[in-house]
């Protein structure tokens, strides 16, 4: 397996804050990895490097490398629009546009320039059968996605980010707002999708990082402290900070 | 607990002088057109299409008001509405924050320039400019007053707009963001049909505002009641025509001096049912983000 994304000595700043203390590390394709670590640890920060989401923050700085398939993100030349039109991003918070559930899946393929009907209507049930959701709405793809339980409206979001067929998806903390039943959906999906997919998941929930993932990387204060494949993590992690975390003694 | 109930006291007193006050001016709008219908007929009111009470052959229809009215508001929304909903679009979507802060204020003052001083500006500065390029233009016209009167409720449509986009939630933005929508995209595929609620509440405030200006028209529209959608020659709005029979020697109880009565009503009722389409739209999109 190759190495889709990769950190190289990164450094990030919120004004005089350091968030993110050098970090380097490799992600395998087709492969998911689980980002933990308590609270503030930098996370949410870490991921959103892949898809420069932290650009948007004034006080953000960065320094080092992040690559995708081996090229350099934060370069000048690099089409912003663009690199994200390759990675999909699923957000804590369900935030579908107020808008009818046909029209959130088939945003991104529009904005990629898709007009076709009958293309679109096929990539919209596709992405919202992957998410689960398709069996739920199919009857009433024309009802505000803001009419929907907060469950649904994860998969939609879900179904918003795959029905562009991005190489990488990267899911911030995606269960936290569902209920067990949808988070099993949810889970079972991102199962699924690794078959096609590159994924990074943020999660507080220890039991869904080793039952999903492949890879585990435990974040503390900004530092990487261990990263490995998930079942050594989980039963014999190198470090005693992370046995300390995932056994729950702090966090 | 006694302090409560004082300034619960005072506070329902004020909300009661303002109903009554309300209630007042109604009271008098309307008995005063009552007695003013009695003597001229509705039919001849909204029919006739002269509107000349001050004359010896007097015609009572109001339709040439209502026009000059509706000729400068168009022109003045025409003016304010792309430039006021550009503006808004810029300083939500793509302003830095800083720059933001200080043009938001700072175009407000727009707002805030007494009436009369646009008035004069339409009449000795716009006029004359356009007069250079367009011929048979009359010193009074309803373009320049609806130019400038368009200039004056800019801010009306921009910081409200600018209000409504700022209150979409930003996790929307970055939805679509995320989807490697652009800015432009992002603005006006996401944040304006978002926002669109709150939109069209600053417009409806922006053609209030502009029916009821009463300052610029009549200094710079002209006197004359005149049915037209041509704006090169001199009209008269609605309120104007109440300018210039408040200022002018009419007695009062006369039919003549009722007259500011009925054309009166006839604003309120544009204002109205305006201010009842804001109100309406106003509720259904808060329980919209609810
Ligand atoms: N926009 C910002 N401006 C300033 N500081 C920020 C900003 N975003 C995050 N930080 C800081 O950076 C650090 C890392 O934040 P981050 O959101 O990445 O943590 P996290 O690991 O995702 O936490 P959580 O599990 O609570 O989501 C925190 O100390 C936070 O206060
Ligand atoms: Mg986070």
């Amino acid at each position: 397996m190759e190495n889709k994304l990769e950190a190289k000595n990164v450094n990030v700043f919120y004004g005089e804050f350091q968030a993110l203390n050098n970090i380097n590390m490799k992600f395998k394709e087709n492969a998911v990895t689980a980002l933990i670590g308590p609270s503030g640890c930098g996370k949410s920060t870490f991921l959103r490097l892949f898809n420069r989401m932290n650009d948007y923050v004034d006080s953000f700085r960065m320094e080092g490398e992040i690559l995708v398939d081996g090229n350099g993100i934060y370069t000048k030349d690099v089409l912003v629009d663009e690199l994200r039109k390759g990675i999909g991003m699923v957000f804590q918070k369900p935030n579908p546009f107020p808008k009818s559930i046909f029209e959130n899946v088939a945003y991104g393929l529009k904005i990629q320039g898709i007009k076709n009907k009958a293309v679109l209507k096929n990539k919209v049930r596709k992405a919202l059968q992957q998410a689960a959701l398709w069996d739920e709405v199919k009857n009433d793809l024309d009802k505000s996605a803001l009419e929907l339980s907060g469950g649904q409206q994860q998969r939609v979001c879900i179904a918003r980010a795959l029905a562009v067929e991005p190489s990488i998806i990267l899911m911030d903390e995606p269960t936290s707002a569902l209920d067990p039943i949808a988070t099993a959906k949810v889970e079972e999906l991102i199962h699924e999708l690794k078959k096609d997919y590159t994924i990074i998941i943020v999660t507080h929930n220890m039991q869904q990082a080793s039952r999903i993932s492949d890879y585990t990387a435990f974040f503390y204060m900004g530092d990487l402290i261990e990263h490995n494949k998930t079942d050594i993590i989980f039963t014999n992690p190198e470090h005693e900070r992370t046995q300390n975390y995932i056994t729950g003694r702090f966090g | 607990m006694k302090k409560e109930k004082i300034i619960e006291g005072l506070l329902k007193f004020s909300a009661l002088v303002t109903i009554l006050t309300t209630v007042g001016i109604l009271y008098v709008l309307l008995s005063e057109s009552i007695s003013f219908f009695s003597e001229v007929s509705i039919w001849e009111f909204i029919t006739d299409k002269e509107w000349t009470p001050l004359f010896v052959n007097k015609h009572f229809g109001i339709m040439p008001l209502v026009m000059g009215t509706l000729l400068t508001t168009f022109i003045a929304v025409a003016v304010a509405l792309p430039i006021g909903i550009t503006i808004a679009i810029y300083l939500s979507e793509f302003a830095p924050k800083r720059f933001k802060k200080i043009v938001k204020p700072l175009l407000e003052i727009l707002a805030a320039v007494p009436t009369v001083v646009y008035g004069f500006f339409a009449l000795m500065v716009v006029t004359p400019f356009l007069q250079s390029f367009i011929p048979g233009m009359s010193g009074f016209n309803s373009l320049s007053a609806g130019i400038v009167m368009g200039i004056m409720i800019i801010p009306y449509v921009s910081s409200l707009s600018e209000d409504a986009l700022s209150a979409v939630p930003k996790s929307l933005r970055n939805a679509s963001y995320g989807m490697g929508a652009t800015r432009l995209q992002t603005a006006f595929k996401v944040m304006v049909p978002a926002a669109s609620s709150g939109i069209i509440v600053s417009v409806i405030l922006a053609f209030s505002r502009a029916i009821g200006e009463t300052m610029i028209v009549a200094i710079a529209a002209g006197q004359q009641p005149r049915l037209t959608i041509n704006p090169l020659v001199p009209v008269e709005t609605i309120t104007a025509y109440i300018v210039q029979v408040s200022l002018g020697d009419v007695a009062h109880g006369t039919l003549e001096y009722k007259t500011i009565f009925a054309a009166g009503i006839t604003l309120f009722i544009f204002t109205f049912i305006l201010n009842n389409i804001s109100f309406y739209i106003r509720k259904k999109f808060k329980e919209q983000y609810d």
